[in-house]
């Protein structure tokens, strides 16, 4: 008997990893896909929620959060992709443009 | 059951914590793919089928092409050419991550869900994750998601546009 607290637990787990790897890492495309670890994280937690109460609505967020998702992978490898053809390296500590 | 959701969960702590080690980021896309398919088996057994097709297309599809192509764009495949540095942040990601996991998990069992609340028979779930389901409730004029669904196309046009824009120009090295 699988309880919605596995899922619970699970995407705990997820999001948590997700997050030691934002931390860690010195690329920024491996950040983003920490960033989408734990979106997919979230969501799980949504669909298991709305399971347990018996209502659609987590579905709902879920979908909307997909679409928030990939609008976000694009725009930030676009910025990725324009840092990399100014400064010729992507590691997160030599890119302070934005540091006063 | 709950042979497979053990199978399926440990595979996907494993190829996320796969990910976060490997050094090469091709490798780490492809852990990611092995954990979103995961996910996608999650959402069949929690009989959100719909979201389930649609997590493969869109996520283990098209935004996991779209990083292999980044990387492939910016020649980030030798595992050299981001070597990280030695520091001690490692060591303090791994302390506040467990202390997050153990907060995590203490609000989930403190909560027991199941006890307060017991869990949804599946006579009312099962229909709700279909095609059929979904599109009825998104598109229900007593339910609030219409006006977020044509947000969200007006979002996603924003988001090709802006992408075109990041690709194309240049930005100013201000550094001396």
């Amino acid at each position: 008997m699988i309880t919605t607290e596995h899922y619970l637990v699970l995407s705990a787990i997820l999001f948590t990893v997700g997050t030691i790897g934002v931390l860690v890492k010195r690329n920024p495309i491996v950040i983003f896909m920490c960033i989408e670890l734990m979106l997919n994280a979230a969501n799980l937690t949504l669909v298991a929620l709305g399971r347990h109460f018996g209502q659609v609505n987590g579905q709902m967020y879920v979908i909307f959060a997909l679409a928030v998702a990939a609008a976000e992978v694009s725009v930030g490898l676009g910025i990725i992709v324009a840092i990399f053809r100014t400064k010729e390296t992507i590691n997160i500590d030599e890119v302070n443009l934005m540091k006063f | 059951m709950l042979i497979l959701f053990w199978i399926l969960a440990l595979t996907c702590v494993g190829a996320s914590i796969a990910m976060v080690v490997t050094q090469n980021p091709v490798r780490s896309a492809l852990y990611l793919v092995i954990t979103f398919l995961c996910v996608a088996v999650f959402y069949v057994m929690l009989s959100a089928q719909f979201l389930a097709a649609v997590q493969i297309i869109v996520y283990a599809g098209a935004i996991m092409v779209l990083f292999l192509f980044v990387i492939m764009l910016l020649n980030l495949g030798a595992p050299q050419a981001l070597r990280e540095r030695g520091t001690l942040q490692p060591f303090f990601a791994a302390v506040l991550g467990t202390a997050f996991v153990v907060m995590l998990l203490l609000s989930n069992s403190l909560v027991a869900l199941s006890k307060v609340r017991p869990a949804a028979p599946p006579e009312v779930y099962v229909p709700l994750g279909t095609v059929e389901g979904i599109g009825k409730n998104l598109f229900d004029p007593k339910q609030p998601w219409i006006l977020p669904f044509e947000i969200t196309s007006i979002l996603l046009l924003v988001a090709i546009v802006g992408a075109v824009i990041m690709a194309k120009r240049r930005i100013q090295d201000h550094t001396p």
